[in-house]
């Protein structure tokens, strides 16, 4: 019995000193990443083309989440609205959740898993089938060449799908709210416009998807490279990808509403 | 480094040591390598063979030992010595290693693209001469995934070529391919070695076509060269090892039975 | 892979949807296009209770959208509370004009109303409202109905 438990307490304690040192070494891959940038910001094609596969084909996920995300508030913020004789505040109830807090933390969530996992997938890949090494061989810096690139067209990316999931939701919200339930276009818009403040609100929001996108971005190229040259290795950093990036999307947006939001 | 013909090495491994934390992969190896000869090193997989070809690239740094290509320390060398250096080796990995997002012209013009300030009519022209060299310029436009094991590894082998290097490693180049491709392979290696004036070692487990091709051999088992020379000196070695590698005997120095329990004991002992 | 060309079409595509959200979300739905961009000038009012007021509310003449709070701070040596209106250069005040912290409907959001008096001289930058009425606390209200019914009641004993 007592050795069972002493097991586990060096288990744990295992575990958490291995998860300290790999978040070590996922610190130090991120500065090796950003020293390593200078080529693919004067080779722009580099970034453009990653921009393509994180973001272009996100679009279609974060358009339609977006609209029915903002289709859904508007239908259950009328619902609670309308008991008070608010409801003409319901623009302001669709915008401002969308830009504070829905629009960068579920579009953040969906890049995670649909962009997050595909980069993580497709560096372990290429460490799988020794691409990286080849290149590094081949006097080519993998880390410079096909890290640097990824990283920084998900952090480009972040933000602008985060913007459009948001304006997807307010039109959405629009859609439900005047022209389906009936409330007056006229107040929808112009008391949201009262009360959305760019600085306050729609510039947190974006700093808050531009927090997001590294955090993602840095998480998928890290577990990437990282991942152990093998068919479970590879799918295990996908996994973990997508499950870390979630939960670090959350406790970033707690602390970023806490320190943003405080006294408002 | 001054060039002797009579000793004119390559590459000089002098006494390297090198390891994980979990176990020592090599100890104390030292073998040096002729300009001009296409050589092998053999031995069984986990022998440490393909560990000497990143100690030689740089890839790797001995713990104990010196690594020397052209005469010069490879451990030693600065960030852009090493790169300088490597821009003049070419390395064939087991399976290719193409770059699966683009094509086979562009895998084959990658580092001409890189390295050097060549106009594109110059990199066309030379990219397909050389996979016209390995016989596959009809292919340039396919892409990795439409290739065949055999094809691939001949993409990669021009493209390992493309900046004419003086020093090329093949890891496993024999792995895993039909007769056919098996024997193309071994011609090309033959043939690109004496055309370009290189120097290749070849890192294989495949005797037939090893010896067929080789000038000299090196045999490695655990860690350390247990014999060297000619493809007709091993053949005839009467060295237990070699003897058992070379035939291909089932038992011999590497027991044919992974260690277990007595036999007896294991049939008849009650289940628990 | 695919085609350079058509490759940057949907990359720059992409990222003119998105800079088009953004400006969407700025200009529609929130407030950039109305205010932030206008000159301001500054000017101080003291109350004794700002009740609910908050940094950007709204500052209101005619129930236009004059101006907004830029700051409210409190004065240790008067005890009252100091707050700082920002208002848009293209509107000029009298000296006399006045405030009060009113509300948005019943149990809406406070903003301060100005209502101008008669004086030739106008507000300058850094100026101080001379007149000025605090807010309604909900519990000063109650008390003082009970007091006046009580008083009245005194009355109707006597």
């Amino acid at each position: 019995m007592k050795t069972a438990v002493i097991d586990f307490l060096e288990n744990l304690g295992g575990r958490a000193t291995s998860s300290i040192h790999r978040l070590g070494f996922a610190s130090r891959f991120l500065l090796l990443t950003l020293q390593n940038s200078g080529m693919c910001f004067r080779r722009f094609s580099l970034i453009a083309r990653e921009i393509y596969f994180a973001g272009v084909l996100s679009l279609i996920i974060i358009l339609v989440s977006g609209l029915f995300v903002g289709m859904v508030l508007g239908l259950q913020g009328y619902d609670t609205l309308v008991r008070y004789g608010s409801s003409s505040a319901l623009g302001v109830l669709v915008a401002l959740s969308l830009v504070r807090e829905l629009g960068p933390v579920v579009a953040g969530l969906l890049f995670a898993s649909r962009a997050g996992s595909a980069i993580t997938a497709e560096i372990g890949l290429m460490k799988a089938t020794e691409q990286l090494a080849a290149m590094e061989m081949m006097a080519v810096d993998p880390v410079a060449r096909v890290i640097a690139p990824r990283f920084w067209a998900g952090v480009i990316s972040m933000p602008l799908l985060a913007a459009m999931f948001s304006a997807m939701g307010v039109f959405g919200g629009y859609l439900v709210g005047v022209r389906l339930i009936g409330v007056d276009e006229g107040s929808f818009w112009s008391q949201m416009q009262d009360a959305v403040d760019f600085k306050e609100d729609i510039l947190n929001g974006v700093i808050k998807s531009v927090v997001f996108g590294i955090a993602v971005t840095w998480i998928a190229v890290f577990e990437g490279y990282d991942a152990a040259p093998t068919a479970e290795g590879v799918s295990g950093a996908t996994t973990r990808t997508v499950v870390t990036s979630s939960l670090a999307i959350l406790a970033l947006d707690f602390m970023l509403t806490a320190f943003m939001f405080r006294g408002a | 480094m001054p060039t002797n013909p009579a000793t004119d090495n390559v590459v000089e491994v002098d006494k390297v040591s090198f390891g994980y934390d979990s176990r020592q992969v090599l100890r104390g190896v030292s073998l040096a390598i002729r300009r001009g000869q296409v050589v092998a090193i053999m031995g069984l997989s986990g022998c440490g063979k393909t560990t000497l070809l990143r100690l030689i690239g740089g890839a790797l740094r001995p713990s104990q030992g010196e690594v020397r290509v052209e005469g010069r320390a490879v451990a030693g060398l600065t960030h852009e010595e090493r790169v300088a250096l490597r821009r003049k080796m070419g390395m064939l990995f087991q399976f290719g290693a193409l770059f699966t997002d683009m094509s086979c012209y562009d895998n084959v013009a990658f580092q001409m693209r890189e390295h050097t300030d060549m106009s594109e009519e110059l990199i066309d022209d030379l990219v397909l001469m050389k996979l016209q060299a390995v016989g596959l310029r009809g292919a340039h436009r396919l892409m990795p995934s439409e290739l065949s094991g055999g094809m691939a590894r001949r993409v990669a082998l021009a493209r390992t070529i493309a900046l004419d290097p003086m020093l090329i490693m093949y890891d496993e180049p024999f792995t895993g391919l039909d007769p056919v491709s098996m024997g193309v392979i071994g011609q090309l290696i033959r043939r690109l070695n004496d055309a370009l004036g290189a120097t290749s070692i070849i890192v294989t487990h495949d005797v037939a076509e090893a010896l067929k091709l080789v000038d000299y051999v090196h045999f490695m088992s655990d860690g350390v060269i247990i014999a060297q020379g000619t493809p007709e000196e091993l053949r005839t070695s009467d060295k237990p090892y070699v003897h058992q590698f070379v035939h291909g005997q089932m038992d011999g120095p590497i027991p044919f039975h992974y260690p277990a329990t007595d036999y007896a004991r294991d049939l008849y002992a009650t289940d628990a | 892979m695919m085609k350079r060309k058509a490759l940057d079409v949907w990359v720059g595509t992409f990222v003119a949807i998105g800079l088009g959200a953004l400006l969407f979300l700025a200009l529609k739905v929130g407030n950039l296009a109305s205010f932030s961009a206008a000159e301001t000038y500054l000017v101080r009012a003291d109350f004794d209770n700002i009740g609910g007021l908050k940094k950007r509310a709204p500052v209101k003449s005619a129930g236009v959208v004059v101006g907004r709070v830029e700051a409210i701070d409190f004065d240790a040596h008067t005890y009252e509370a100091t707050v700082a209106l920002s208002i848009d250069k293209r509107y000029e005040f009298p000296k006399d004009t006045s405030a009060k912290i009113l509300t948005a409907g019943l149990l809406g959001e406070q903003y301060v109303g100005l209502a101008a008096g008669g004086d030739a001289v106008k507000l300058k930058n850094g100026d101080k409202l001379k007149i000025t009425q605090s807010a309604i606390v909900l519990e000063n209200l109650i008390s003082q109905f009970l007091f006046n019914r009580a008083a009245d009641g005194n009355k109707d004993n006597k």
